[in-house]
């Protein structure tokens, strides 16, 4: 039995990575310092991937460690760099009161809809035992799955995305090129 | 024990702070950032669902029940965007940067004058 399955574990994994996670998220848009909130940022998206592991997406993790932590984070960390505001360069303007009774009531909102809502769950006996053997094998090994679902049902959205990423590096590059 | 409530409040949560800065930010930059922080409120959001929730017409096959991993499917989608979105916003703050030497919002007006 994996250890990602001990309830106690998953408890105490999911409440530390949340905290650590939120707290991160809030420093992204508190520090006045741009560098520093891309630090907090990059913590955040590791924090991201620990919560992956714990839902049982271990390829999606991986792939948020190197796109995320790696990728995007050095590309804004140069981003910053280059347009040299480091230390000033965080503030908020005049519309923060409304913003954030806007953001309260839609987070409100969400969590009305997510406690309201009547979800079928996965071991709610609504499935055959079989089903749910099934699903169990499935997350098991969820990197192969996936992979058979990205060659199989979704091989066309596949193939589009890879198009879409050749078109945006193709357009930032154009965008940056010296005239 | 920990369930799908529990995720899809957090990813509201990540959401909900992504859109505070957002909204709020006047700096290019630190709004990429929130940006990215909404985007991976909603990737939690759907590979927790793909987690949790029962596919209505489930069968009794591993082959079938690959089905249940679609949430996942479309968070690589996500992701995949989201580097997209990263490239170009950021060449477009490097060509903003370079025309107005400037990247705070307030000051990029030109289609107010």
């Amino acid at each position: 039995m994996p250890l990602t399955n001990q309830p106690l574990f998953a408890q105490l994994v999911f409440w530390g990575l949340a905290f650590v996670g939120v707290i991160a998220a809030l420093l992204v848009i508190h520090l006045r310092d741009l560098f520093r909130a891309v630090l907090a940022l990059t913590l955040f998206f590791l924090t991201i991937a620990g919560l992956l592991v714990l839902l049982h997406a271990e390829f999606l993790a991986a792939a948020q460690v190197l796109i995320y932590a790696g990728a995007i984070a050095i590309l804004i960390v140069f981003a910053v760099m280059l347009t040299r505001d480091v230390e000033t360069g965080n503030p908020s303007h005049r519309f923060q009161v409304p913003v954030a009774i806007l953001a309260a009531l839609m987070l409100a909102a969400i969590t009305w809809v997510v406690y309201k809502a009547e979800w079928r769950l996965v071991g709610d006996e609504n499935l055959s035992p079989q089903a749910e053997e099934a699903l169990k094998g499935v997350f098991s090994d969820t990197p192969g799955y996936l992979a058979q679902n990205l060659l199989n049902d979704y091989a066309l959205p596949f193939e589009v995305v890879s198009v879409v990423l050749l078109a945006a590096i193709i357009g930032a590059i154009v965008l940056i090129r010296e005239r | 024990m920990i369930g799908l409530e529990h995720f899809l409040v957090l990813s509201a949560v990540i959401f909900v702070i992504g859109l505070y800065g957002a909204l709020t930010k006047t700096n290019i930059i630190s709004i990429l950032m929130c940006i990215e922080l909404m985007f991976n409120g909603v990737l939690i959001a759907m590979v927790a669902l793909s987690r949790w929730v029962a596919p209505a017409r489930l069968a009794a096959t591993d082959e079938a029940a690959r089905l249940a991993l679609t949430g996942q499917v479309f968070a690589i989608f996500i992701i995949a965007v989201a580097a997209a979105e990263v490239a170009l916003g950021l060449g477009i703050i490097m060509a903003i940067y370079r025309a107005r030497g400037t990247v705070n919002i307030t000051r990029i007006n030109l289609m107010k004058r």
